[in-house]
């Protein structure tokens, strides 16, 4: 079964602004019938404010999808329509606490019926460069289509700057024989082949100054938010890819420390456009995997 | 009210009888079966007694034609690809579109390294196509392999016959029976089949412990080499406690036999009718009138099938679906797509796999609780209006994009 949060079962079990919508002035219908997933979002505009007043949704689809179609509804509510167009398909996923994996589409669903609804009022219409392909990196959610695309554009030859572009392949490592496949039939497209040996390009640019003062500035940016749950973080230093910081306070806690570690970890992967990792160094760092066991 | 568990095609709870069985091989018979003291040999007595009951289940004709493996999934590739590096001027696979990825799977990476493969599609009820398959055998197909029943839909294939055909041909048959056996009576002495998987788990066995049966005289390549396990077949130390706990739940699935198509049948068809009687747009997939006798798939048009499980889960009821969504997949059940089964039905299907541990008042409660939980997810679906689907739901509504 799914690791879903609390907020979607409860978004699940007790959707908000369920079926159709009279008066309706802005209604988008998107999804894929093949993959199981499509929505219908009626909207009702105030046409002098451009305020939305209702939002009503329609789905044919799994728990997620319903749950991010519900979620989307309670968030864009009163919105103006250009507030709601700047809704990401994460803030969806975030207001639900986020999602598994193979169901970041469902939020993606959700935001494109909007795109979609919101091109129907204004009475444009509204198409779609949005191509999903099967799921190739589960730690980082990322599909085949993205992975052949980035291959493309950039050249890419080897598994690490698939990684180093994409994020794909930055984790367990256990897509990379998906990742290699991809490779080898893109690469035969250029008429060369994929060798495992190959040394990866240089990642995108960064010069090591700038890279450290990226990384400075990420962990700045997120500190507010830490101590405000009487937190902290420090940042140690920079070994290559690992990236080492001292947790504080309410942080260093088992559960709370996995949750922000992954949390910077991925800040600084979007920053740095590399794949990182986040190491916790300090005495707390080795006492707590025997506690997580525990409590799994 | 305790949960309700209607998945048993995806594994089995284990018989206590099977447990008791067992228990004494984690303890004080701790043994190496193949050492010469009397702590391996009492053990390796054990593991003769089960081969024995196993070779029963199955009607084989020799005990030294049961291998214990692993897993069903393991006694698949075994097979398969013993066949290939047996016969390595053959480079051709038979197979269906409908098997289980123990087979599919390794199929496609076959492919990749060169072989052909030959997926022979079914009809709207997944009934094999004979014809096809007989165009296909041919000197230089290694092996055919096809399921004895279909783990989705219980569809059973008329795999005696088909292993003649291939037997005619000259070609190596195989058939992945995990579904098979324990439900269906099976007398592989008068078959034609070469080899057959069959795994611990579904029949109320523990999970990680399986069988390939090898007819006597089939060429065989082992998959794994090393010790003399298993006749040199299969090496690795055996997992006595799982073998002992296999014979049990052998013994007990021959018992049984009667039971499980009889009363369990009964059951399954009950369940099917009290839930299409009450549910409009919903129909059993697969050939009903030959299946496993505890399976029964439904396809509930226009909603999707994990939004379904989920509520059945809160109610405790325990299914499965062929939906997308279930798997993480782009695609429904591939069962499902070679059947033609339309999109809009093929993401709503369930399945409801009984054993002889279910209950008639369990039946009642899930014929009660399906319908509210099938018009709820329908009140929510864009292609249903009031108490139907739209007319022309696919024209009605149409989203964009792939
Ligand atoms: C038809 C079929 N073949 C093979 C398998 C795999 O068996 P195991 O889980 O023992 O590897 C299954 C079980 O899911 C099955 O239903
Ligand atoms: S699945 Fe891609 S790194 Fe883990």
């Amino acid at each position: 079964m799914w690791d879903y949060s609390e907020k979607v079962k409860e978004h699940f079990y007790n959707p908000r602004n369920a079926g159709p919508l009279d008066g309706a002035n802005g209604i988008g219908d998107v999804g894929s019938i093949s993959c199981g997933d499509a929505l219908r979002l009626m909207l009702k505009v105030d046409p002098d404010s451009e305020r939305i007043t209702d939002a009503h949704f329609q789905t044919f689809g799994c728990g997620s999808a319903i749950a991010s179609s519900s979620a989307l509804t309670e968030i864009i509510k009163g919105m103006t329509l250009d507030e709601a167009l700047a809704v990401s398909n994460q803030d969806i996923a975030d207001y639900l606490d986020g999602l598994p994996p193979e169901k970041m589409h469902c939020s993606v669903m959700g935001r494109e019926a909007l795109q979609a609804a919101v091109a129907n009022y204004r009475g444009e219409t509204w198409t779609d460069e949005h191509e999903e392909g099967a799921l190739v990196c589960k730690c980082f959610a990322i599909d085949a289509v993205l992975i052949e695309d980035t291959i493309r554009a950039n050249n890419l030859g080897t598994v690490e700057d698939v990684t180093n572009y994409t994020k794909a392949g930055g984790g367990c490592a256990a897509c990379h024989e998906g990742i290699e496949e991809i490779l080898g039939r893109v690469l035969a497209e250029r008429g060369e082949r994929f060798d495992p040996t190959a040394k990866a390009t240089p990642a995108p640019a960064m010069g090591n100054l700038a890279r450290i003062r990226k990384i400075e500035q990420t962990i700045e940016q997120m500190r507010p938010t830490l101590q405000r749950d009487g937190g902290d973080i420090d940042l140690i230093d920079v070994d290559g890819n690992r990236i080492l910081v001292s947790l504080k306070g309410a942080c260093s806690g088992c559960q709370m420390e996995a949750v922000t570690l992954g949390g910077v970890q991925q800040k600084l992967i979007e920053a740095l456009g590399e794949f990182v990792k986040v190491v916790p160094v300090g005495a707390h760092a080795h006492a707590h995997g025997s506690a997580c066991a525990t409590e799994a | 009210m305790g949960p309700i568990y209607l998945d048993n095609n995806a594994t089995t709870q284990c018989d206590p009888r099977v447990i008791d069985a067992m228990m004494p091989y984690f303890t004080e018979q701790f043994g190496n079966p193949s050492s010469m003291h009397s702590f391996g040999n009492k053990v390796g007595l054990a593991v003769k007694k089960a081969r024995a009951q196993v070779q029963t289940l199955i009607g084989a004709e020799h005990d030294s034609e049961v291998i214990f493996t692993s897993c069903g999934t393991e006694s698949d590739s075994t097979a398969i690809l013993s066949a290939l590096r047996a016969q390595p001027e053959r480079k051709e696979i038979i197979t269906s579109t409908v098997e289980h990825p123990a087979v599919l799977s390794l199929a496609e990476h076959l492919e990749k390294e060169g072989y052909t493969v030959h997926r022979i599609g079914v009809d709207g009820q997944g009934r094999i196509d004979l014809d096809a398959y007989r165009a296909k055998l041919s000197p230089n197909v290694a092996i055919a392999s096809f399921m004895w029943a279909n783990n989705e839909t219980g569809t059973i294939f008329p795999v005696e016959r088909m292993a003649e055909m291939a037997h005619e041909a000259g070609v190596m048959f195989h058939t992945d029976a995990v579904q098979a056996v324990g439900k269906l009576p099976i007398d592989l002495r008068n078959t034609r089949i070469d080899m057959l998987s069959l795994s611990g788990h579904k029949l109320h066995a523990p999970k990680g412990i399986g069988v390939l049966y090898l007819k006597r005289s089939t060429r065989f390549r082992p998959l794994l080499r090393g010790g003399h396990q298993e006749r040199g077949r299969r090496a690795g130390t055996e997992n006595v406690p799982a073998i002992v706990g296999l014979g049990v739940a052998a013994e007990l699935a021959l018992e049984h036999m009667a039971f499980e198509n009889t009363t369990v049948k009964r059951m399954r068809d009950q369940l099917q009718d009290g839930i299409l009687a009450q549910v409009p747009n919903a129909f059993a997939t697969g050939d009903v009138d030959n299946r496993l006798p505890n399976t029964a798939n439904i396809a509930f048009e226009y909603i999707e099938g994990e939004a379904i499980l989920l509520l059945l889960n809160k109610e405790g009821i325990a299914a499965s679906s062929g939906s997308a969504c279930t798997s993480g997949s782009l695609e429904p059940s591939h069962v499902m797509r070679a059947m033609g089964i339309p999109y809009t039905a093929a993401h709503g299907t369930v399945r409801f796999s009984l054993s002889r541990h279910t209950r008639d008042c369990e039946i009642e409660r899930v014929i009660q609780a399906v319908p509210p939980i099938v018009a709820r997810l329908r009140k929510l679906s864009p292609y249903w209006a009031g108490d139907r689907p739209l007319a022309e739901p696919e024209k009605a509504f149409a989203p964009s994009y792939a």
